[in-house]
């Protein structure tokens, strides 16, 4: 390969002479090194947020999952039980809508929706600005509902505490297999919509070896946003969430 | 899935870096992108030609230097090549690899004037 630019072409003569590229040697061009991810911006944002929120002592929490998968009920069901005990807001991201946003409001939290267009994930520098418009107490908890979609948001650190990635049982246990960054990215699993598990084929065990093999301490929490089992043990892991939260 | 924000983004700190390091045009950009990146790179050059309109970079030529995972097995110790990142080791079969390489999605240089 042609080291010069690796255009494959290193043999390549032109009467005789190496080739050029119209690009090398000419006056005033001239290579600048750089050397930096393309996360970069997103990651120092994301470094803001969490330093903002350690300030405060607020437990962020990322909720990744595909579309559907049962996060909008999962935090409205949270809402009600945690009512009086831990004061809770949500910031909603999805591609269009603020139907998620009025869903929790209704259940009694305040929320922000953010709204990404054809935007498939959020970014930190959005939820940056949610943050200061939301202006949550201190000592709260932040949920941050991402774009469903099991890719990108695996990506994008938020400053978040931790990602939680929620997969129903309705979804086939090949999820983690499939989309292993965002199982890799996350640190629990609470695999949801148990109440349908007679009435469809899901194989529990093997879906938690695949996620397992993805990453071997993903914690993982069984429950039903829809009938509230297991909720005793996923509040009881927000809780214990919540009083480790990074505090500057 | 999000190759055109990444391109978008990349401009943006370009334009702003143009001003720190005193370039007015971008001939070329060269990106490293690791197979376990999560990025696909026929989307990147895709949304290249989108995002640099307008910009300081339009026209310039995007190259992409692909780089393979690589990872060492946790049984068996090899130093192995893999497609993707559950999979168990090529040289025993069933060793889990511990990934050294290939998530990159690296800014490498570029060429300006
Ligand atoms: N049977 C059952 N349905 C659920 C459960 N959780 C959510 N759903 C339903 O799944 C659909 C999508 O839920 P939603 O919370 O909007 O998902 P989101 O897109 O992840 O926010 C709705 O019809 C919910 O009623 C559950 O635990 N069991
Ligand atoms: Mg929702
Ligand atoms: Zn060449
Ligand atoms: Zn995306
Ligand atoms: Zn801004
Ligand atoms: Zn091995």
């Amino acid at each position: 390969m042609c080291t010069t630019c690796g255009c494959g072409q290193a043999d390549l003569t032109l009467d005789g002479h190496p080739h050029t590229h119209g690009h090398e040697a000419r006056p005033g061009r001239r290579r600048v090194s750089l050397e930096q991810s393309l996360l970069a911006r997103n990651d120092a944002l994301a470094a803001q947020n969490r330093q903002w929120l350690a300030q405060r002592g607020i437990l962020a929490l990322n909720l990744v999952s595909s579309p559907g998968s049962g996060k909008t009920t999962l935090l409205e069901q949270t809402i009600l039980r945690l009512q009086g005990r831990i004061p809770m807001s949500v910031i909603e991201g999805d591609q269009q809508t603020s139907q998620d946003a009025d869903r929790i409001r209704a259940a009694g939290a305040p929320a922000l929706q953010i709204n990404t267009g054809k935007g498939c994930h959020l970014d930190a520098h959005m939820v940056g600005h949610a943050l200061e418009q939301l202006d949550p107490p201190a000592g709260s908890v932040v949920m941050i509902e991402n774009v469903g979609n099991l890719v990108c948001p695996a990506a994008f650190d938020l400053g978040e505490a931790a990602k939680v990635v929620i997969l129903s049982v309705t979804e086939g246990e090949d999820k983690p297999l499939k989309y292993p960054d965002l199982f890799a990215a996350a640190k629990l699993m609470l695999l949801n919509k148990v109440d349908l598990l007679p009435h469809v084929r899901f194989d529990v065990a093997r879906c938690l070896g695949y996620a397992h093999r993805i990453r071997p301490d993903l914690e993982v929490l069984p429950l039903s946003a829809q009938t509230g089992q297991g909720f005793e043990a996923w509040l009881a892991w927000l809780q214990a969430a919540r009083a480790l939260a990074p505090r500057a | 899935m999000h190759e055109l924000s990444l391109m978008e983004g990349m401009i943006e700190d370009l334009e702003a870096e143009a001003g720190k390091r005193g370039f007015a045009r971008i001939h070329r950009i060269r990106l490293e992108v690791g197979r376990l990146s999560g990025v696909e790179v026929e989307a990147l050059r895709f949304a290249f030609g989108p995002a640099t309109e307008g910009s300081l970079a339009e026209g310039a030529e995007l190259e992409i230097l692909e780089i393979p995972a690589t990872g060492t097995c946790q049984d068996c110790g090899a130093a192995v090549e893999i497609a993707a990142r559950f999979e168990p080791c090529p040289a025993c079969g069933e060793g889990f690899v511990i990934i050294s390489g290939g998530t990159e999605l690296r800014l490498k240089d570029l060429d300006v004037e």
